[in-house]
């Protein structure tokens, strides 16, 4: 059918039912203009379209209720209930000639002469209206004139009687031949009846347990019989509640075309799954949310023609709605082909509602980014419409749809579009949990937030060099008293049960099982004592006088008739701080197809990238890194040779005193000597260099490895925990002990360098910016610091100006390569030093560099290098050469 | 606690009026033990007398709340009446009752030591309670019923299930 008919039909049939209760109202109250006027300008619009439709049968029949109701509105005729009726049926006529072309898609055959004739009488004043006219082939139906029919809603609310029609997107017509396939039935009768077959299947579940323990009793065969009987009656029970999606969705295109209207944009909808059926309860909870999220993606992500023509897009933007079954769950998905979400608005307003860090932004992925917007208040429409737009947004949608145990994510590509997935439980009255028990009691945890278990050994030796893992590869780990566990190379954030239910009793075997559950996009693992069996359970509210406790979302009784309290990984996360304060921070995964970007998200942000780093331990043994680039030299300070000056070691160093700071906080006073890395911020021994040294326990190692950081934010002096050579090891901050020693580190202004020399920073890894950053501010640069090469070109054709370019090779997106062939292209940049920083400074490598247009190449890391050629650049600068040709 | 002054004018009410008629106005009460106290509860709001239950603790739930007991199919809350009156709690292990009382749908199951019968009780015996009360019986109970040779505290028991941070 085509959209504009379905446009139509939805118009009509809603103008229909309030056409209806206009009518009686007029009836009863025959000088009400404002109602008069209402209803003309109904019939007169449900005329125009017929006609702009070509629907030649509709127009005749509403043209003839129309002259009458002009008469009337004209008081050229008394309101009388003659009239009305003969309206009346005049709708009817037309209900039943839409609701036929709702079925069919076109105009029905038929003949309304006999109505036609009957409003004409009225219209020329000749006769009294027949009474009942007769209609068409059908006979008058139960939707007599009067009183009041129940408006035509294909989408039932909670209150009123719902069609149990098996014959998804079927509206109940009022045409008489699906008259005896349904029956209306009260929501009611169907809750109850789903209450009763709950308990009947908790009943059966009972029988079962007692029957399986005593074997071969004369009640096994009719209980086998009871228990599929039982499955088929819930099964069928389940069915009447089943209502297609699609009843959630007939008010959108609507919806969509008055939005399109309003805000001056040409839109599409498309819907695919329409028949896609879930429980009527989860429906109706899905509604709001859903119609929510249409308005969004109309109003705020879709661009106007105008815009969309610029981008080179088709004038019309498009919104997709798609329904799907996937395992047990419902999977619906908003997706926009509009402008996506601007990643630098979020992440200035994420900062600037203090959200997060700027540090810690520079470390989190696009994905986690664009997750910002589930934030409360957080509105990314520039200007508040009237449509949305006013901050109460993807929040309450967010909370809206986690309250009934669903989830919700996202996908955005700038320019291109943004993409929402819903995952929802098919019905919300009866689901699978996993019986986990913690000190001896049990509790339930729906089987949706369950991602896997892993069986762990409890307590990991903390101590010693080699307190890695002898309890097998899950052992769970602290950092500073917090378990985490390390699950294929990524840290998994891990809570007790018992300790979180405040459960006291003898526990915690040496070896327990970790339920890995997901809480919107992040992973969470609750330690448990043992797993049980799965079971179907129904759920039950708690006693309204514990509803305060967001730790539980129900009880249920179990098989054997214990009642047993339902987990709510959701109130879990939110106890233990992970959803309401650091959620969307980097250490999360998520599942399915988005699981996949923004694992490769993440690991880009420590991609690749092979990397000395410095293995050391202070503060009690614990394995902690520093890059090692950073690090000047490594020396061992005897004991005499600490002099201490206002309460702060110093030693004589290369013939100038250097401050030391213990990374501890103290030193050990009972040590010989102790090993000390030196940070300098510039080599070469000038008067104005500065050094530093650090003092920790023990130099353990170097080792080259990737790294991945996460959990950023690991407390002052530290930048987060990174697996390290497979050990969760905490990266230290250089940044912030350099100024432990000097509290001017990174104030530049020291005499030498007169007039700073500007840097720009491509590199997409926020951890490694984070590393140059300070160490090239150190070193007497002004730093600007971006994560891809659009934005560097962004700069550039702002106008800004730099002294050199240092660019990452390996990027997403354009790489440095390419970055670099577009800077000496064209614009004002073209003959700045451009020094490219790489992992692998393979000779063929470094020509292909310069071939593209590299002043120079350096190893990242090798901060001296970097600084030597920056220096030798910067000197020669007018006379950087500029490459010929794109030699490879 | 103002809601209680208000209502002691009609007890008092009550009491007027039993005196002119008596025996007329009789209430049966279920009777039960706490530490060592005959107390009474109202038999229509009792649905259920149960013996020792099976009762599921709830974890962080506040310290009256016993736990979840499975009464045929239906999840029943049960309150520690001992707990709820700020007495001293059972002894371990001491068998316990309960009894069952609907409010707004919802079943609770009040602890308490020893159900024991069922008595009908003449208003003429009414008294609303001592002033000098200790306010956790105070708040729960609406008057005390004179026995032979001892008192009966009528509890109140919408108020015991009323549990609300700010109650008890």
């Amino acid at each position: 059918m085509d959209d504009l008919l379905t446009d139509f039909l939805t118009e009509t049939q809603e103008s229909l039912a309030a056409l209806d209760v206009a009518l009686v109202r007029l009836e009863r109250n025959p000088t009400d203009e404002e109602t008069l006027g209402l209803i003309f300008r109904l019939v007169h619009t449900i005329k125009g379209t017929c006609g702009f439709l070509g629907l030649p049968r509709l127009e005749r029949v509403a043209h003839a209720a129309e002259n009458v109701l002009g008469r009337v509105r004209d008081r050229q005729l008394a309101v009388t209930a003659d009239i009305i009726t003969t309206v009346l049926s005049a709708l009817d006529a037309i209900k039943r000639i839409v609701a036929a072309l709702g079925a069919a898609g076109r105009e029905p055959a038929g003949d309304d002469a006999a109505i036609i004739a009957a409003l004409d009488a009225i219209f020329e004043g000749r006769a009294a209206p027949v009474e009942t006219p007769p209609v068409a082939t059908a006979p008058p139906l139960a939707v007599a004139p009067l009183p009041v029919v129940p408006p035509v809603d294909i989408a039932p609310t909670r209150s009123e009687p719902v069609a149990a029609d098996p014959t998804p997107g079927d509206p109940p017509s009022i045409d008489q031949t699906s008259g005896p396939q349904t029956i209306r039935v009260g929501v009611d009768v169907l809750e109850d009846l789903m209450t009763l077959v709950s308990e009947l299947v908790l009943t059966r579940n009972q029988l079962l347990q007692l029957a399986r323990a005593q074997e071969n009793t004369g009640f096994s065969v009719p209980l086998q019989r009871l228990s599929h009987i039982t499955s088929d009656l819930q099964e069928g029970v389940m069915k009447t509640r089943m209502q297609p999606i699609g009843n959630a969705w007939n008010k959108l295109p609507r919806l969509v075309r008055d939005l399109a209207r309003d805000v001056g944009k040409k839109i599409e909808l498309v819907m695919h799954g329409a028949e896609t059926e879930l429980d009527r309860q989860v429906l109706e909870l899905i509604k709001d949310p859903l119609t929510h999220m249409v308005r969004n993606s109309g109003d705020h992500g879709l661009e106007s023609a105008t815009e969309r023509r610029e981008a080179g897009k088709p004038e019309t933007g498009r919104i997709t709605l798609n329904a799907f079954h996937e395992g047990g769950h419902i999977i619906i998905e908003i997706a926009d082909d509009g402008r996506g979400l601007p990643i630098e608005r979020i992440r200035a307003k994420a900062l600037s509602r203090g959200l997060a860090t700027e540090a810690e932004l520079a470390t989190m992925s696009e994905a986690l980014i664009q997750r910002f917007i589930f934030r409360p208040g957080f509105s990314t429409a520039a200007a508040i419409t009237a449509v949305s737009g006013r901050g109460v947004g993807m929040d309450v949608v967010k909370t809206n749809i986690e309250r009934i145990g669903g989830t919700i994510d996202l996908r955005s590509v700038e320019g291109r579009g943004t993409t929402f997935i819903i995952k929802i439980p098919l019905t919300l009255a009866i689901v699978s949990a996993l019986i986990v028990e913690a000190s001896g009691e049990r509790f339930a945890i729906p089987q949706l937030s369950v991602v896997e278990l892993v069986r762990a050994n409890l307590h990991a030796n903390p101590s010693g060099a080699d307190g890695r893992a002898h309890g097998g590869d899950n052992a769970i780990e602290h950092i500073s008293g917090t378990p985490v566990l390390r699950l294929r190379d990524r840290l998994l954030p891990l809570v007790g049960l018992a300790d979180l239910l405040a459960l006291c009793g003898e526990t915690q075997a040496r070896d327990s099982t970790i339920v890995v559950a997901q809480v919107g996009a992040q992973m969470l693992g609750i330690i448990v004592d043992r797993v049980f069996d799965t079971e179907e359970i129904v759920v039950k509210p708690v006693a309204p006088i514990l509803r305060h406790m967001t730790m539980f979302s129900g009880n249920t009784i179990l098989g054997d008739g214990s009642v047993i309290m339902i987990l709510d990984p959701n109130g879990i996360a939110r106890a233990t701080g992970i959803a309401a304060g650091s959620e969307d921070r980097a250490g999360g995964g998520a599942r399915g197809r988005d699981g996949q970007e923004q694992d490769e998200a993440l690991m880009s942000d420590g991609r690749t990238e092979r990397s000395a780093m410095l293995l050391f331990r202070a503060s009690g043994g614990k394995p902690m890194a520093v890059p090692l680039g950073l690090v000047s030299r490594l020396e061992h300070i005897a004991r005499d040779d600490i002099e201490w000056s206002g309460g702060r070691a110093m030693t004589q160093y290369r013939g100038r005193l250097m401050p030391l700071v213990p990374l501890s906080g103290q030193m050990a006073a009972d040590r010989a000597s102790h090993p000390v890395l030196v940070f300098s911020d510039s080599e070469g021994g000038g008067e104005n260099e500065r050094r530093m040294g650090l003092v920790v326990d023990e130099i353990v190692d170097v080792v080259e490895d990737h790294w991945a950081i996460q959990l950023g934010g690991g407390g002052d002096g530290l930048l987060g925990t990174a697996v390290i050579a497979g050990r969760a090891t905490d990266v230290i901050d250089t940044g912030f002990w350099l100024t432990q020693a000097f509290t001017d580190w990174f104030r530049p202004a020291r005499g030498v360098s007169t007039g700073r020399k500007r840097l720009l920073v491509v590199e997409d890894s926020g951890f490694f910016r984070q590393m140059l950053v300070p160490s090239l501010t150190a070193a007497g640069y002004a730093v600007t610091a971006v994560p891809d090469a659009a934005r560097a070109l962004k700069l550039r054709d702002q106008g800004i100006g730099f002294d050199a370019i240092i660019s990452d090779i390996e990027m997403p997106g354009m790489d440095g390569l390419a970055f670099v062939g577009s800077v000496r292209e064209s614009g004002a940049w073209t003959d700045l030093p451009v020094i490219a920083l790489t992992s692998h400074a393979a000779p063929d490598a470094v020509e292909a560099g310069r071939g593209a247009g590299f002043t120079d190449y350096v190893e990242k890391f090798e901060r001296e290098a970097l600084l030597a050629s920056l220096r030798h650049c910067l000197a020669h600068r007018p006379a950087a050469t500029r490459p010929t040709a794109l030699a490879a | 606690m103002t809601s209680i002054v208000l209502e002691r004018p009609r007890q008092s009410d009550s009491i007027a009026r039993g005196v002119g008629a008596p025996a007329a106005e009789e209430c049966a009460f279920v009777t039960l033990m706490l530490a060592g106290q005959l107390c009474g509860v109202p038999v229509l709001s009792v649905r259920d007398i149960l013996g020792e239950q099976t009762i599921t603790r709830i974890p962080l739930a506040p310290p009256e709340i016993a736990g979840s007991l499975n009464l045929r199919g239906r999840i029943v809350t049960a309150i520690d009446l001992r707990r709820r009156l700020r007495l001293p709690d059972a002894s371990p292990g001491a068998v316990r009752m309960s009894v069952v009382a609907d409010q707004g749908g919802e079943l609770y199951a009040l602890l308490v030591d020893q159900v024991s019968e069922v008595m009908s009780l003449g208003a003429q015996h009414f008294e609303r309670n001592p002033l000098t009360l200790p306010p956790a019986w105070a708040a729960f109970s609406t008057g005390v019923y004179r026995l032979q040779g001892r008192l009966m505290a009528v509890l109140d028991v919408p108020r015991l299930i009323a549990l609300s941070p700010e109650a008890g």
